[in-house]
This record gives C-alpha cells, structure tokens and sequence, in this order.
C-alpha cells in the first residue's frame, strides 16, 4: 500500500493541478494579508473559500484521479495485490497532496506575516485542520462515486452534484425546514442537522472560534453549551473523523463486490 | 500645583471662618470619627488619621469636611451603611471605606447622601460595597475622582456604584467603577453630566439611565459589563465620544435605548458587543460620527423607531450591519461608510455611485426565526442576500443609503 500511496502521491506532486492548487493559496493568503490588514478578518474570508473551494476541489479532483488512472489501476489489479490497498493508496496519496497544497499555500504567507507572534494562531490551525478534514472526506466521497459509475459523464454529474448538495441545497432545506417549524423548539434539530454535513460542521467550528459564538447564545443556549466548551470540539473532530471513515469503508464495501 | 491650591484654599477658610480641625487617630484625644462628629460645628473640617476605623452608620448632619489622610479605612466590617450624610455643603474627601453589608430589603451605602445641597464627594475608594454612592433627592454635588468596587456574584445581591435617585445638576466624572451591579445609576436626575469615566466588568449595565432627562455623558469607557449601557425612558440626553467595548454575551449590547426622545448620539465607539446599539421606541435620535467596529450586530431596531438620523458612521465588519423587524421605515440613513460595500465610485467623488442596502435578508430571517443564526456565512445564505439585494421582497425597499462614502469617515 505504501508503496501505491507514494507513486500516487508523487505523481501528483509531479503534476501541473497540484502546483496551480498550492499557488492559487499561496496568492490568496498573500493578497488576503496584503489587503486586510485585520488578521482575525482574513481568516474568516479565508474560512469562506475554505469551505466552498475546498470539498469542490476535493470532489473533481478525486473523480477526475479516478477516471484517469483506470488503466493503470487495471494493470495494477492484474497484479498479486490486494485490492483494498490499491484503492487505499491511491486515495491517501490524492488527500495529502490536497492537503500538501492547502497547509503549504496558505501557511507560507500566514507564516510570514508573523502569524505566530499573533493569538489567531489558534483559529487559523483550526481552519487548517478542517480544511484537511473537507480535503480527506471529499476525495472519499468523491471515489465512491466514481466507483460506483462505469460512466464518466455521469460520474462527475453525480459529484458536482453531491458537492452542490451538501454546500447549497441541505443548507436551503435547513433553513426552510428552521422557518416553517418555527414554533417548535429547534435547538437539537439544528444541533443534528449541522453534524449531519461535514461543510456545515466544518463552518460551525470555525465561526464559534470567530464571530457567532455570542450571537448564537442569543437564542440557542444549548447550541453554544455544546459547541462552547472542549468535549463539544472534541466530539465535532470525532464526528469529522467519522465522516471520513465512513466513506472509506463503503469504498472497501464496494470493492469486494465490483467487477473489473 | 492644583494640590497646593486646595490646601492654600483651606489655609485660609480655616483661618478666615475661624472653623477649626478636629484629628482623629487612635493616639489622639477624638479616637472614632463619631466622636469627632459630635464636637464638630458646621465648617469644622475633620481630618482622620492613618489607621482602621471599625465603624459603621456614622450620620452626619452637620456642613462640614471629612478628610482622610493616606492610610485612613474605615471598616463597615459587613454589617450595614457606614457613612450618612444629611447636611448641605459637605465635603469629603481620601477616605478609603471598605466592607459594606448586603441586604435584600435596605439599600446599605459606603456614602450615602439624603437631601443635600453643594456638596464634594472626591479622591475616595470604596471597595467591596453593596451600594458605593446612593444619592437621594439631591442637588449640585460633585462625584470625582473615586474608585468604587464590589465583589458581587448575581443581580440580587449587589448595588450599584453610584446611584442616584432624583437630583440635579450633578457632576460625575473620572470615577473607576467596577464588579457592581450598575456602576452608575440615574434615575429622576436631570441636568448632570457624567464624564470620563470607567465602567467595567460590572454584573449589570455599565451606565443606566431611567426617567432622567437632559443628561451629557461623554468620554466614558464602557468595557465588558454584563449587557453595556442602558438609556431608558428618558429625553434630550447627549451621547458622545464615548467607548462601548466588549460587552459581548448572550444578551448584551453596547447601547440598550428604549423610549428615547430627541436624543444626540455621536463620534462614540461600539466594540465587539454582541449588539452595537439597541433601539426601541427611540424617536428623533441623530446618530453622527460613530464608529462600529466588529459587532455581532451594528444596529437593531426592534420597532416604534421613528424619525432618526443615520449620518457619516462607519460600519466596519459587523456580522450583521443592521436587523428591522418591520417593513416600514421612517428613519433615513446617507452618508455612511459601509465595509460590505461592493459597489463602484467612478465620478471619484468619494461617494458611491449605487445604493447600499443595510438590511440582508438573512437578518430579516434570523429576526423571524433566531435558530437561523447557525447558517450565518453559509453560501446558501450569501446566495439569497445577493437575490435580494438585486431585488428586495422581504426587506424595507425605501431602507437604502442613497450615498454611502468610499472611505472610512472618522479615526
């Protein structure tokens, strides 16, 4: 496996995508720091792109790796290897270049502007860290979808769809299903409904660290009580790790059974 | 030098009115203030000593001046108020007063006044109080350079710092308020102005205000009280130049205005509050010159909001600029500068060619439905604030600022 991980991963590397992906957040994070000379305001334009661009990128990037390697996982499934670790390689090899490009692009410009004399440090590892989360869970996604479809239209139909699902439309049902239930008490169900997205958890996490934390005492008592304190961090990570597992494990489902 | 005035000012009042000074010390032969305050005639100044004075209900009812010298506590010992003042013309001055007993029924004072005229209360520190001034039914008196605070945990069981209950033409300034219930609070006063002031880390409002009309308070700083500031049921009341900062909580705001009349707010600073400034029942406010800088809200009116002005504030990443429950507006906002602003400038004469709408949609709906709130910077949200800026339903459409400026207007 670890071996199919580092072609992967260097043949990503190797790459244009890979080097156009880590300059497009090395630009972003120059010119956001360069214009906003509010730090604290950078990070959430930057949790704003993050939480779109990311899963987006993560989503094709995944299909597109997938359908473009299907002869050499062909050949490499002549082989006397076992399937699983193909699939694995090749998807942790996709998700640490993403997230190579990530940390790197926007790490390097935070870094120097001296992020690390500043308090956001804290906030801005957490965007990291979530951001790498949306990169490993999309690319899972991503490949469940494209192992489920022969067809490579229709597979990246499915994907930028799922992508445009979870980042667009829940977040529209959730709030007309907030506006038409409003007499009823809404706490839990908003509490559930946000874990049940990785993108909508993903913002939640970050926007408690920034801004909404107060506002949202406003109402939602239990909604901060929750996310408020550690064991609720600590259980958001744990439903992120979760969200990545599992895909993984539907992938290595499906793998036993498809045909070649 | 303003030190050798004062006393070259006493020089001469003792020597030309002929009062004299009576020294309390334990070596001394007054042991306790009380026993000076017998022997005392009006103009008599009484100086105490360094030294811990347990004592407690001392009333004075004569004009005369109680000056501490450094050193000088006088210890309550949590039992009840400890000095009272029921004469005109008094002054005191340096005395630090410690420890005064709570109680759910008698308002107990470090410095309680009742029915006094021209009187100086300054230099003093008073500390772990129930209530630190209460002033009632009183006029022209000084509050200045004192340094109140408490150390109460819930509402119920704590004062406020200054209180004061029906006066006029008072003047509170440079005093250090804090872990009170309200640091100053004026009820039924009138022509008083509150200046320079700090007010912070208090269980309640920084600054309360009730039924008191024709007040000034300005260069106050207002951090991190339990909800900001109150103004309430008052008219003609100038604000300006002062600071409301971090006053951020579930139900805080920076400025909480409920049935203000003909009010003038401006070059004042809102801080990271949770609200900037909360109006209800406000009518002819003009807002000028302030400056609100990454609130949760900026504004929000909650309605019966009539006639006010909006004029040359910047509004400067706030979660949210501005929330109306209602339809209609009456009050006209021009001339500010908005950092949401997207739109262009290309006569260059600093003023934006296209209107700004300060009211998204997704405030609109947060007003309907609180819960909302979680979806805030979702791209779904910013989707349907786009479609409604393009063509408002939901929101006021007369509620634009015809002329929003480029740039930042004040420092």
């Amino acid at each position: 496996m670890l071996k199919i991980l580092k072609y992967s991963f260097y043949d990503l590397m190797r790459s244009r995508w890979s080097y156009v992906y880590f300059l497009f957040y090395l630009l972003l994070g120059f010119v956001l720091l360069f214009l906003n000379n509010d730090v604290s305001k950078a990070v959430i334009t930057l949790m704003n792109i993050i939480i779109v661009l990311t899963p987006l990128i993560g989503t094709i990037f995944g299909v597109m790796y997938y359908y473009n390697s299907t002869e050499f996982t062909e050949l490499l499934l002549a082989q006397p290897i076992n399937r699983n670790k193909i699939f694995m390689g090749q998807y942790i090899g996709i998700s640490l270049s993403l997230t190579l490009s990530l940390v790197l692009g926007l790490g390097i410009p935070f870094m120097a502007y001296g992020l690390f004399k500043s308090s956001i440090i804290f906030d801005f590892s957490l965007l990291l860290v979530v951001g790498s989360f949306l990169n490993f869970i999309f690319v899972a996604l991503a490949y469940n979808i494209a192992l489920s479809t022969e067809n490579k239209i229709k597979g990246f139909g499915y994907a930028i769809l799922m992508w445009l699902f979870l980042a667009v439309i829940y977040d529209g049902i959730f709030l007309i299903s907030l506006v038409f239930f409003n007499e009823y008490p809404l706490d839990k169900f908003s509490l559930i409904a946000t874990m049940l997205n990785p993108i909508d958890l993903s913002r939640i996490l970050i926007l408690l660290k920034l801004d909404i934390s107060a506002l949202l005492g406003y109402t939602g008592a239990v909604f901060r009580k929750f996310f408020g304190t550690n064991i609720g961090m600590l259980f958001s990570m744990f439903v992120l790790v979760f969200w990545v597992i599992l895909p993984i494990l539907r992938m290595n489902f499906k793998l036993k059974k498809k045909d070649f | 030098m303003m030190k050798y005035k004062i006393l070259l000012f006493f020089f001469f009042t003792t020597f030309t009115i002929s009062a004299k000074q009576i020294e309390v010390c334990e070596t001394c032969t007054v042991k306790s203030i009380k026993e000076a305050i017998k022997i005392a005639e009006t103009g008599d100044e009484i100086v105490v000593k360094k030294g811990i004075y347990k004592e407690n209900n001392i009333i004075i009812n004569k004009s005369i001046s109680l000056i501490g010298e450094k050193g000088a506590v006088v210890d309550g010992e949590d039992t009840g108020g400890i000095i009272i003042f029921e004469a005109d013309n008094f002054t005191i001055r340096g005395l630090k007063i410690i420890n005064v007993g709570m109680s759910y029924t008698i308002d107990y004072a470090a410095i309680k006044v009742i029915k006094a005229k021209n009187f100086i209360i300054e230099d003093c520190i008073l500390e772990n109080v129930f209530f630190g001034l209460l002033i009632e039914k009183s006029k022209n008196g000084i509050i200045r350079n004192n340094r109140i605070s408490g150390n109460r945990k819930s509402e119920a069981s704590s004062g406020n710092g200054i209180h004061i209950w029906d006066g006029s033409e008072m003047e509170v300034y440079n005093n250090q308020l804090t872990g009170l219930r309200d640091g100053i609070y004026f009820e039924f006063v009138k022509q008083s102005v509150v200046f320079e002031n700090n007010s912070h880390n208090n269980i309640r409002y920084g600054l309360h205000f009730m039924f008191s009309n024709n007040n000034i308070y300005h260069h106050n700083e207002f951090k991190n009280n339990g909800a900001g500031v109150a103004v309430m049921f008052s008219k003609f009341i100038t604000m300006h130049h002062n600071t409301f900062k971090l006053n951020w909580g579930s139900a805080s705001y920076g400025l909480l205005l409920k049935e203000i009349y003909d009010a003038e707010i401006y070059n004042n600073l809102f801080e990271e509050n949770t609200i900037g400034i909360n109006g209800e029942g406000c009518t002819r406010i003009n807002y000028k010159n302030n400056t609100f800088l990454r609130n949760g809200w900026a504004i929000k009116i909650a309605g019966a909001c009539y006639a006010n002005i909006f004029e040359k504030n910047d509004f400067m990443h706030n979660s949210l600029d501005l929330s109306y429950n209602t339809k209609k507006n009456d009050n006209s906002f021009n001339n500010n500068y908005w950092s949401e602003y997207t739109g262009y400038d290309l006569d260059k004469n600093g003023i934006g060619d296209i209107p700004y709408r300060p009211v998204k949609l997704f405030s609109y709906i947060v007003n309907k439905t609180p819960e909302a709130l979680v979806l805030l910077r979702s791209l779904f949200v910013d989707i349907i604030n786009f479609s409604e800026k393009v063509s408002p339903v939901f929101t006021p459409d007369d509620l634009t600022d015809e002329n929003p400026i480029m740039k930042k207007i004040n420092d």
